[in-house]
């Protein structure tokens, strides 16, 4: 297992470069760093000096991939994309480029604000998501499975702003029980996170039921539900016991598949419910075109997901005996 | 095997009724939690009844460090903070410049070549140098802050800081003890020598260094890492006089001193912020502002709150005893002379979204707030003589509408080195002049903006010298006076395509037949952008010409307007300060954006224009500033570099248990003059934020109706089995 983890991890650094490389060729594509100097220093009153004074104090003045006037190995390492990407690769993010905030401390400050509404979500998403799939499989071919699919596919085609909309015009300003947005530490916070959490339920479950549905149904066709059912098992016996049990790995490709996005937060239900989170972290950078954070964000996304994808492999052997590290 | 069976579904039907009853139980606690209370409150119980000032902001601001800082979002903070020596009076219109740690405006000494000095009316071309003395009030005190405090033994305490000393340390307040000292001159000075030093970029330092003597070669000297360079042009005069000396006749120059580049920053501070140990702490003067003014930042968390309080040490300050007509009125005089500020503490929470942002407003939970165009129905009428007036639902509960005209002006900039729509030419201007009659801005205001703009006749809005109203202030190359109905009326379509046949193009054609195509360029992706793109596109086409819509990001379009590639653009200014030079600059020649890199985007460069700008910059406001201005705006009017379109109004919102609340576009440092009834805010709360549970008492009921067939089911089953 050791040996399958350390090869897991070493086939991650290319793919990390890469991920640097691509993300610094989309970006410079777009944005010079002439441009990017503009755009932090403001419209008014800006003159060529002062952008260049801003490229050499955040280091921009340097060619983007290939130093012509450096030698030997510094045609390089004296480039932008040398000096703004090796740091990251021992996570050092540095510090923002619009106003020089520290970018590790903005990522531990703010990712527990997006995991307080993205982890309930998922966890209670999870539950009444399989739940109901269950259910509805259980009475597959019945009305229960015929209308329960057509309200999935309902709830799956509404935006998920309008839930967001939705849910803060009911439950925070007609009812009045919910604060419309809104963040706060400590118990507090339960007051804040709960219509967030309980829209973001209700925004999945048309996808979750869909996706789970076909899973348990793919199950209960199975040779072992059928001996299960021969051997006097009930029907609710074999779906929650068996077929749960054997849906496990596509169940837990889905959840760990999910964990980096979890830490990054929603980009729109953290904008509409003022939660101080990650998700609007990342979209003010590429407004503010600060590329010190979207380096840094991408990479922690890609260093996430290839966990994630380690975590899921690892997983699948405590769920299934017959699978193992080769 | 039977036992079980029996033992099972009884289990079972326990199982279930229990959890029946739990879900029940825990729906009704929730009942009882919502009925108590208000449970939408989204602040803490304990600051009910606190006088605490509730408001929003939509972006984070970057810096607060006074030499960077130049934007709005930074502005609102940091003027409470900051005290640059003036200040505009918050009552005043026309706006009015009042000392604020000042004793007195200053006003200039003028000295010729020969060091005589001269008259104040003095020409410009003969000053050599113009001398301002500030003096300031003495006993002005800094916020508490940890840069001035001291130990026993006098030395101060934070300035020589480890690591290990600061570990953990996150912000100010993690600083056990501050101090203060008085303001003095110095502090003035040494802000002023902070904006030249390049490293900083300080966005008006190139306007600056071209009047303040010395200042090129000191930030020059300053790049090449020399210190103790000179630099004549500011000096200390004694502790609290300094002076600053101008190359040249600038009246323009005691504005700047009204805005916070121009705020004193003591020497301590930086040289405290300046130690690796609080640097590696990511505490800043970009963050953490160290100032004299009514407030001090409490906690920033820019991403989720800015909390400032009452400065401790503030000095004694009196709300204004004078106003424009209709302030007394108005309530506005109601504090002559109290003592400000009145409010001990402001919360300011980040909103980015506007819907969540008005609802909590509609509930008490802010104090004030904008209207967007979504709401702006619901919010506003307008009533028999055309005057906006809040909805009868907003004045149900007492909320107060202001309105006022921004020192902005918007306009549509033709590239005048344009083969086809630039040039100085009888035809070229005719042809710019139908297309400005086309582009009928009552029209769009009234469409787009709700009619939250006033139409423009020329660069400058009202409020500003030099902006006139009536038959005198109209552009009559867009607009005939209509006498009967005494206001302006504009050119008729007609008159309009006459003008394009004179240009050379009838009915939107050239000699060969071709049809006119304009290329508009812009950044409108948004999805209401394409309805205004249609209604420039038909307006247009009414004079036979095609408009072709350019829509690119923002950085290929900064680059365009940057290299002059590009025929028709739309394009805003907010003014510095309010003088006709802050808008009419943005004409000048030598200030063309594709040869100058400047502010004039429309590259518009003619001669006589060019003089008349020089001549009347460094003028006072006199009647033959006024004339020049005159001819100035004729000019313009005539050569149509732009299409004058409109001068926003900000319609602002406020409860009616906030008082005082007057909009003041240029001076931002006015939360000292608000006052809060607290009480009758919570009073308010309370009844409009009843919450509403009937809902919920259905639910519980359909829950429990729900488990009744359940409950059946199980239990005849479980009489089958016995």
């Amino acid at each position: 297992m050791i040996t399958y983890i350390v090869r897991r991890i070493l086939y991650a650094i290319p793919i990390l470069i890469g991920v640097n490389l691509l993300v610094f060729f989309l970006f410079f594509v777009v944005n010079s760093p002439d441009q990017m100097a503009r755009k932090i220093l403001g419209e008014k009153n800006i003159t060529q000096q002062d952008v260049d004074n801003w490229k050499k104090q955040n280091g921009y003045h340097l060619p983007l991939w290939f130093n012509t006037e450096a030698s030997g190995i510094s045609h390089f390492t004296e480039t932008i994309f040398y000096q703004k990407s090796v740091k990251l690769f021992v996570f050092d993010f540095g510090t923002s480029d619009a106003n020089n905030i520290d970018i590790t401390s903005q990522v531990v400050q703010r990712m527990w604000p997006s995991l307080a509404i993205t982890l309930p979500t998922l966890l209670i998403g999870l539950l009444v998501n399989i739940t109901v799939s269950m259910i509805v499989a259980y009475y597959r071919a019945t009305y229960v499975d015929f209308w329960g699919t057509i309200v999935a596919v309902i709830i799956m085609s509404v935006s998920q702003l309008f839930y967001i909309i939705g849910g803060q015009w009911v439950f925070g300003k007609i009812l009045r029980l919910f604060p419309i947005s809104g963040y706060d530490t400590g118990t507090d916070m339960l007051k804040f996170v709960v219509l967030p959490v309980v829209i973001g339920i209700i925004a999945g479950i048309g996808g979750g039921i869909r996706f789970y549905r076909t899973i348990f149904l793919e199950e209960v066709n199975r040779d072992y539900v059928r001996t299960a059912r021969a051997k006097g098992v009930s029907e609710a016996g074999v779906l929650f016991k068996h077929a749960l049990k054997n849906a496990m790995i596509p169940i837990l490709t889905n959840v760990v598949l999910s964990i980096p996005f979890l830490i990054m937060g929603g980009l729109v239900m953290e904008a509409f419910f003022a939660i101080p989170g990650l998700g609007s972290f990342i979209i003010e950078a590429i407004q503010a075109q600060d590329f010190a954070i979207v380096r840094s964000m991408v990479y922690l996304v890609s260093v996430l997901y290839i966990i994630g994808l380690l975590l899921t492999d690892i997983s699948y052997t405590l769920v299934d005996p017959r699978i193992r590290f080769e | 095997m039977k036992l079980l069976k029996h033992h099972c579904p009884t289990q079972q039907i326990h199982f279930r009724v229990s959890l029946s009853s739990r879900c029940a139980i825990v729906l009704m606690g929730l009942i009882f939690f919502f009925s108590c209370g208000i449970p939408n409150n989204p602040y803490p119980k304990s600051q009910q009844n606190e006088e605490i000032y509730y408001n929003t902001f939509d972006e984070e601001p970057k810096h607060f460090d006074p030499v960077v800082s130049y934007s709005s979002d930074e502005y609102r903070f940091i003027q409470q903070i900051y005290e640059p020596p003036l200040q505009y009076h918050y009552l005043k219109r026309p706006y009015e410049l009042i000392p604020l740690t000042a004793e007195t405006v200053p006003q200039p000494q003028y000295f010729g070549a020969n060091g005589k000095e001269l008259p104040q009316g003095a020409p410009a071309e003969s000053v050599a140098r113009a001398v301002y003395e500030i003096r300031i009030r003495p006993g002005i005190m800094f916020q508490p802050h940890p840069c001035f405090a001291k130990t026993e033994d006098g030395t101060l305490r934070y300035h020589n800081l480890t690591k290990a000393e600061v570990k953990g340390f996150t912000e100010i307040k993690d600083f056990p003890m501050t101090g203060t000292r008085e303001l003095t001159a110095a502090d003035y000075v040494y802000q002023i020598k902070r904006m030249a030093d390049p490293q900083l970029s300080c966005p008006i330092l190139s306007t600056l260094q071209d009047y303040i003597v010395g200042m090129k070669t000191y930030s020059a000297a300053l790049a090449n890492g020399q210190t103790e360079a000179p630099f004549p042009g500011v000096a200390v005069v004694d502790r609290y006089t300094y002076r600053v000396t101008l190359k040249a006749k600038y009246p323009q120059f005691v504005y700047w001193l009204a805005m916070p580049f121009f705020s004193p920053m003591p020497e301590e501070a930086i040289n405290f912020y300046n130690q690796p140990a609080i640097k590696d702490r990511n505490i800043t003067i970009d963050r953490f502002p160290v100032g004299t003014g009514a407030y001090r930042i409490d906690t920033l968390i820019a991403h989720k709150e800015i909390v400032l309080v009452k400065n401790e040490n503030f000095r004694v300050e009196r709300y204004p005893s004078s106003g424009e007509p209709g302030d007394r009125e108005a309530g506005l005089l109601d504090d002559a002379w109290e003592t400000i500020p009145f409010i001990p503490k402001v919360i300011y929470k980040l909103e980015k979204e506007y819907i969540p942002r008005w609802n909590k407003f509609l509930q008490g939970y802010y104090d004030s707030s904008s209207i967007s165009s979504d709401t702006f129905d619901s919010a506003v009428v307008f009533n028999d003589t055309g005057d906006p007036t809040a909805s009868e639902a907003l004045k149900a509960k007492d909320i107060v509408l202001r309105t006022s005209v921004q020192p902005t002006t918007y306009y549509l900039a033709f590239n005048m080195l344009d083969d086809t729509v630039g040039g100085y030419t009888t035809e070229k201007q005719k042809l710019r002049q139908a297309i400005s009659i086309a582009l009928d801005y009552e029209e769009f205001t009234e469409i787009f903006l709700n009619g939250r703009g006033v139409v423009s006749h020329s660069p400058l809005p009202p409020g500003i010298f030099g902006y006139e109203s009536g038959e005198r202030g109209i552009n009559p190359y867009m607009y005939d006076w209509d006498v009967d109905a005494d206001r302006p009326v504009r050119k008729s379509i007609e008159e309009a395509r006459q003008l394009l046949a004179a240009a050379g193009y009838p009915g939107g054609q050239d000699s060969k037949g071709n049809p006119l195509i304009i290329s508009f360029d812009n950044t409108w992706n948004s999805a209401g952008a394409t309805a205004r793109l249609t209604w420039m596109r038909k307006k247009l086409e009414q004079l036979g010409i095609t408009m072709e819509s350019r829509t690119t990001d923002y950085n290929r379009f900064r680059d365009k307007v940057k290299d002059g590639n590009f025929q028709f653009i739309f394009w805003g200014w907010h003014a510095d300060y309010p003088d006709a030079e802050n808008f009419l600059f943005l004409l000048y020649g030598p200030n063309g954006k594709a040869r100058y890199d400047g502010a004039n985007s429309a590259n518009y460069d003619n001669p006589t224009y060019n003089q008349l700008f020089e001549e009347m910059k460094n003028m006072e406001n006199s009647p033959e500033r006024l004339s020049r201005i005159r001819e100035m705006n004729r000019l313009i009017q005539r050569d149509a570099p732009w299409v004058f379109t409109f001068h926003p109004v900000s319609f602002g919102l406020s409860h009616q248990w906030v008082k005082n609340s007057k909009p003041n576009s240029l001076g931002g440092g006015t939360l000292k003059y608000l006052r809060v009834d607290a009480n009758r805010r919570a009073e308010n709360r309370q009844a409009w934020n009843r919450p509403v549970v009937w809902p919920l008492w259905l639910c519980l009921g359909v829950f429990i109706l729900g488990t009744i067939p359940a409950v059946i089911t199980i239990w005849k089953r479980e009489r089958r089995t016995q």
